[in-house]
């Protein structure tokens, strides 16, 4: 895509193909000849790894969808009999729900590595932000998957986030309504989530497409954050980075695999093995794992609406890290101020899962967790926004090698680790 | 509106904006679950066959009076990786009971004496309910509702053991402040201790035709296991499979690591 074209059909077929509809021209182009920086390590791998999670996602999905039965009498029901009797339901369901957990394990990673090598920096600004729309579809999509066993956190789940809804002053309580199809979560609820779970994974292939199209056109970051100056700088994907996504993709199946075949119950709740029931609240209601941060977020603001925006804020705020980074150096392996704050970043992200996961009223050390979350929460955007944009402009980067090639063939290669 | 209401209410409560304490009833949070050992836990462990005949016996004699078992069918009992009953042995326990038929050919479903007309049991039928419905169960048991046992060990905690340590664990006597509801038993392994069933099991409760002692340690061992088994019918077909998978996954990713250091060789 960026570049001139090597492709040469050599077939007649080949050659009549390419002046009509050049697909093979744009997979030979993308996907064999790309020129990739030759530098780069594990933490690239996980961009096939997640196409991968997609592909499966939407695979499994498929077949369950042709045995699942979308009403709220027989939802709960017809996921057991895919447990009990449907030929090897049991491995697509459970491929289908640690999928999901694998899929965000892989974005997190995914993120916090473009955070770490300045990845959303220009001129990849709009690869970044359609990265934070297909991760907002992604928690919609998931969100809309977990209530569909319609187990007892299904429809609490469901109650309490479409519940949020109703905190918009005026039309909130309106808006719960019509997102229910009723006046609470029931049978018009689940159909209507049947029906987006299917579609949205459709939308984040095509929103995948245009976050592979916006990268082929710059071309990847790297782990040095240099720009690729000459042919040196780079090796063909393929066979190199084929091969090499390959075998990590193989590394990450086996750990996938390993909760599917030996602990397939892992990440999910066991509240969710009873059938929902309108009547009886779980003593805890907690989201997957994945949702956990954001969860901790909104229970830490004291006022409903507030802790609503404020969890919208953390996933939108991420869009704007292109502008709120003041600092002419990508990568945090020359940054040894924002490396430090990154490392923070990653730590409060994972306190606030933790947070998220216990009773609001929990206590770690005596401290009220209530109060850990509030503090990890205002670092998070304390990061995104004033840390971003001083620490951009007071620190003293490191010198950058001058070339990726001489950072990798040189007589010095420290920077390359 | 009420369910609306109420609904809204607990979501509130969920999302500690209301922020009531519910500390006065964490002090009587369940104990942690006994240890106790169950051969299939481990990556390649199988269900005890032995075990799920015995424990199937203690859910038919003893659980079945009032818990329904509704997701397992007699066909079940002779499926690979479960109690590995006979396809005759599985017969005989269907025709043994009764389930509800009808019409029958004249389109009535009620015999002379106006009960409903019902069929011996056949491998296809599910086990019968020991209730007519949640009214009637409720009724008979002082207002409590036996759950289904179907996905019990899946949806507690360390599900297994907790079947295990709730059976065992009757007997002790409540702390002197605590106020245990009449009509309710004492069992610190239940949620809030206070629990609607009586002790189910007996020493000797049940007689095994293998001749293992019936100690209530294990019967509730037993039908443990063969609750396991029913929450997680193709456990071991997944192991096995697992197992598989993971072999192959291996010599795949060695295969895969030699041609990445051979295409790399050169590459720095």
């Amino acid at each position: 895509m960026s570049g001139p074209s090597t492709y040469d059909p050599k077939s007649g077929f080949a050659k009549w193909l390419d002046q009509r509809l050049p697909l093979p021209r744009l997979m030979h182009d993308t996907m064999v000849t790309f020129p990739t920086p030759r530098n780069l390590n594990f933490w690239y791998t996980f961009g096939g790894i997640l196409t991968f999670c997609l592909a499966v996602q939407i695979v499994t999905g498929i077949v369950l969808a042709m045995h699942y039965v979308a009403n709220a009498e027989l939802a709960f029901a017809s996921v057991e009999k895919i447990m009990r009797d449907v030929n090897y339901g049991w491995l697509i369901r459970y491929v289908h729900a640690n999928g999901a957990s694998m899929f965000f394990l892989a974005v997190y990673i995914h993120m916090f590595r473009g955070i770490y090598y300045g990845s959303y920096k220009a001129p990849r600004e709009v690869i970044w932000i359609l990265g934070v729309l297909i991760y907002l579809l992604m928690t919609a999509t998931a969100f809309f998957g977990y209530v569909l066993p319609w187990g007892q956190m299904s429809f609490w789940g469901a109650t309490v986030i479409t519940n949020l809804f109703s905190a918009i002053p005026v039309i909130g309580p309106g808006i719960a309504t019509w997102l229910w199809g009723d006046f609470a979560v029931g049978d018009p609820t689940l159909n209507r989530f049947f029906s987006l779970h299917y579609l949205l994974p459709f939308i984040i292939a095509g929103v995948v497409g245009l976050h592979i199209w916006a990268l082929h056109v710059p071309g990847n970051n790297n782990p040095l954050g240099i720009d690729v100056k000459s042919p040196q700088d780079t090796v063909p994907f393929h066979p190199y980075y084929t091969v090499k996504d390959a075998f990590y993709l193989v590394l990450f199946i086996i750990f996938f695999a390993c909760f599917v075949f030996f602990e397939p119950e892992f990440f999910n709740a066991p509240e969710n093995n009873i059938p929902a029931d309108p009547l009886v609240t779980p003593a805890h209601i907690v989201p997957e794992w994945y949702l956990l941060p954001f969860y901790a977020m909104l229970r830490s603001v004291p006022d409903k609406l507030l802790g609503v925006l404020v969890m919208g804020a953390a996933i939108i705020s991420l869009a704007v890290l292109p502008w709120t980074d003041t600092s002419r150096v990508r990568s945090c392996r020359f940054r040894p101020t924002m490396k430090w704050f990154f490392w923070f970043f990653v730590a409060a992200c994972l306190i606030l899962g933790y947070c998220g996961a216990q009773p609001v009223d929990a206590t770690l050390f005596g401290i009220p967790l209530v109060w850990v979350a509030r503090l990890a929460t205002l670092y998070y955007f304390a990061f995104i926004y004033p840390i971003m944009f001083f620490v951009g402009l007071f620190e003293t980067p490191k010198p950058l090698p001058a070339s990726i090639a001489q950072s990798v063939l040189g007589e010095k290669p420290a920077a390359a680790e | 509106m009420r369910l609306a209401l109420r609904i809204t209410l607990a979501a509130g409560l969920a999302l500690g904006l209301a922020a009531p304490s519910f500390a006065a009833e964490g002090s009587y949070t369940r104990r942690p679950e006994k240890e106790v050992h169950f051969g299939f836990e481990s990556p390649f462990g199988t269900y005890d066959r032995a075990a799920l005949q015995r424990g199937f016996q203690v859910y038919k004699e003893v659980c079945a009076a009032c818990h329904s078992l509704k997701r397992i069918a007699f066909r079940n009992l002779m499926d690979e990786g479960g109690p590995g009953f006979s396809q005759a042995q599985a017969r005989a326990l269907a025709a043994a009971v009764q389930v509800p038929a009808g019409p029958n050919e004249q389109g009535e479903t009620h015999n002379e004496d106006g009960e409903p007309l019902t069929r011996p049991g056949i491998l296809a039928d599910y086990f019968p309910a020991p209730f007519a419905n949640e009214q009637a169960a409720r009724t008979a048991n002082a207002g409590a509702l036996p759950p289904d046992l179907s996905l019990m060990t899946k949806s507690r905690r360390h599900g297994h053991h907790y079947v295990y340590s709730l059976l065992t664990g009757y007997g002790e006597k409540p702390p002197a402040d605590y106020h245990l509801a009449e009509g309710k038993h004492f069992n610190p392994w239940f949620e809030g201790w206070a629990i609607g069933m009586p002790a189910p099991l007996s020493n000797n409760g049940v007689t095994y035709a293998d001749g293992t002692p019936a100690t209530i340690e294990q019967q509730a061992h037993d039908v443990a296991t063969f609750l396991a088994w029913a929450a997680e019918p193709k456990m071991e077909e997944r192991k096995r499979m697992g197992f598989a998978v993971l072999i192959f996954l291996a010599a795949f990713a060695a295969i895969l690591f030699l041609a990445y250091r051979k295409v790399w060789a050169d590459a720095h």
